[in-house]
């Protein structure tokens, strides 16, 4: 008897649990995935507000991260925005929707550079829509750093910042310091040379205050540390809120990235994604996005429309010279993939 | 049929259980032995042998330890405390201790970020009281001390409880026959509270052994626990097999260190009895 009921029971939460796969699909919605603080939330409001169109919004941290949630598949994401070389992984992988522009008429609003750019991983333009673009280089403090230094790596070697340097906790930006310290490619396979910057890296972790993303920015902003690896544009976000800081690019040379907006195959409401796509487009939502991240856009209105300063703001715009001298990420095979990640474990691990 | 009644009322846990634990752990044992093509293997489960997983793990050992042993010692005296005092005094003291855990765990570890960082308001009180600073963020000293903070309340409310069940008969009766207070302490008062004590050892431990968001926010990304490493595995790499095969040596501790708990309190009286 009591067996019959515990598998009674048994069947039925397993039919719970499946009644809940066959979720109801509402033609009135849009689920996004994007990084953490990159769009205005007004925007969002101001997009269902003005097509009716629910927004679900959702948020990672490292590209890593955004694969994991897309390929664990619980959530159809019907708009993704993420990095260069993530869109090629996935674009390679058969996982990306091509666009129709047709739907999206503001795109040309956008600097046809970037979409040049854009083919470094889209080669035909068919799938993305760069949307915000900048490097990696060192946030300081003018304080606390001997600024004559600042225009090289080595200074996150130095003994004299311990304990007052922050690093970035994602595996191909810390290693992309410190292969570019060694004159290497930022995406070199070979295992001697991953070695060789993976011991660097170890090196280095003593000094080191902690290792962040998105916290990295406030951070600074509240002197807790002397100088931390970030990228481009929160850097010109830092910069507002605390005059003493200041951004430098190495000259050993940094990575140039490029974030873009996909459809993956998920996507159940392309059309409403292709309307939010074209609503960034627009002049007044794309400077209100730019006036929340500050990094580099690619829309030219926008640019305009900034005071000369501001448009000559090299934090937020890199000069030509510092991106010839900037690499641009791409993916690598799994098992490089994997001795990435194993030696970034290493390093986390290590004393 | 008083029988199949009483099997009806278990009917929500039962289904609760076969949802929420039973099924998941079935998907995490098929997940940790296989590879990710899908066939059986025991890389996933073996990998714990590498050094940086053994590393993770016993650190996360002696940090779950250190936090259970500072929290039995700030736990017992106070439980002994508040026992003596008056009933009234009693409900409000357990009652402050219990108030934190009205706000949320993950804020309060940002709020331990903020106040212990080097610009931090304990930071700028000692410096206004010229005295040196606290440099404990970012190391293991933090991630300890924050385990203590928040797990503190699971330690002592067992042991209070079983504290305030020994009936004062008792110790009058040991005290008529002469015995003095040193010997109440460990012939009465020690055994009566050790379900208490077990407990609250269990419900501190384990979830220290197994947390990874407090290292994560107060370790600076530079203290790696085995969680961290788990979270990694699920999160960074991709790779779920070696997640979950890491998880099944977790569990495994975790199931060990309760078994070896529990065969020490039999007697019943503590939150699990």
């Amino acid at each position: 008897m009591r067996k019959t009921i515990l598998f009674l029971l048994g069947i039925l939460a397993l039919s719970s649990f499946c009644a809940g796969c066959g979720k109801k699909d509402s033609p009135d919605i849009l689920t996004i995935l994007n990084y953490g603080k990159y769009i205005e939330p007004e925007v969002l409001d101001m997009f269902e507000e003005e097509t009716g169109i629910k927004v679900e919004y959702e948020e990672y941290i490292t590209p890593e991260n955004m694969y994991t949630k897309y390929k664990a598949g619980a959530i159809d994401y019907d708009l993704i925005c993420t990095s260069d070389y993530m869109i090629e992984k996935l674009i390679k992988e058969d996982e990306a929707l091509e666009l129709n522009f047709g739907n999206i008429p503001l795109a040309r609003h956008l600097d046809q550079t970037y979409f040049d750019f854009c083919k470094s991983f889209d080669p035909d333009n068919q799938y993305t829509l760069p949307y915000f673009f900048g490097t990696v280089g060192i946030l300081y403090n003018k304080k606390m750093v001997d600024e004559s230094k600042v225009d090289s790596w080595d200074i996150l070697w130095d003994q004299s910042y311990s304990g007052k340097i922050i690093m970035a906790d994602s595996v191909r930006d810390s290693f992309m310091v410190a292969e570019k310290r060694l004159g290497y490619s930022l995406n070199t396979t070979d295992d001697d040379k991953l070695r060789e910057a993976q011991n660097l890296l170890i090196e280095q972790k003593p000094l080191v205050y902690s290792y962040l993303v998105d916290e990295a920015q406030d951070e600074m902003i509240a002197e807790n540390a002397a100088m931390a690896v970030v990228y481009s544009g929160e850097a010109g976000l830092a910069l507002e809120y605390n005059e003493n800081l200041a951004f430098s690019v190495p000259k050993e040379g940094s990575n140039m990235w490029i974030d873009a907006w996909f459809m993956p195959k998920s996507a159940k409401h392309t059309e409403n994604a292709e309307k939010f796509l074209n609503f960034l487009c627009r002049e007044d939502i794309a400077y209100l996005n730019f006036d929340y991240v500050y990094y580099a856009t690619p829309n030219i209105q926008v640019k305009d429309s900034l005071d000369t300063e501001l448009q000559e703001n090299t934090t937020i715009f890199p000069p030509k010279e510092i991106l010839d001298n900037c690499e641009v990420l791409k993916p690598l095979d799994d098992e490089t993939t994997m001795r990435y990640n194993l030696y970034w474990k290493e390093i986390k691990s290590a004393d | 049929m008083r029988n199949l009644k009483r099997q009806l009322l278990a009917g929500p846990y039962i289904l609760w259980m076969a949802g929420f634990i039973v099924l998941p752990t079935l998907v995490i044992l098929y997940y940790g032995f296989t590879t990710t093509s899908g066939n059986f293997s025991l890389l996933n489960v073996t990998s714990i042998a590498f050094s940086v997983h053994l590393k993770a793990l016993v650190l996360s050992l002696k940090l779950a330890l250190s936090c259970t042993v500072i929290c039995l010692v700030l736990s017992y005296p106070l439980a002994m405390i508040l026992n003596s005092m008056k009933s009234k005094s009693q409900g409000l003291i357990v009652f402050i201790f219990i108030l934190p855990m009205w706000m949320n765990f993950m804020l309060r570890i940002l709020a331990w970020r903020l106040l212990l960082s080097n610009n931090g308001v304990i930071n700028s009180l000692l410096g206004a009281l010229s005295l040196p600073g606290l440099d404990i963020l970012n190391t293991p000293k933090a991630v300890v001390f924050c385990m203590v903070y928040d797990f503190l309340p699971f330690m002592v409310l067992p042991i209070y409880n079983a504290m305030a069940r020994i009936q004062p008969d008792i110790i009058e009766a040991a005290k008529d026959l002469g015995a003095g207070n040193i010997t109440i302490f460990f012939k009465i008062i020690v055994p009566l509270t050790m379900s208490g004590v077990i407990s609250g050892i269990i419900m501190v431990f384990v979830p220290a052994l197994t947390s990874f968001a407090i290292s994560d926010l107060l370790g600076g990304g530079k203290v790696l626990l085995i969680g961290n490493v788990i979270e990694q595995a699920f999160m960074q790499e991709y790779n779920w097999n070696l997640g979950s095969g890491l998880s099944v040596v977790l569990m495994v501790f975790v199931i060990a260190s309760m078994a070896l708990m529990n065969s020490h309190g039999d007697e019943g009286g503590g939150t699990f009895a």
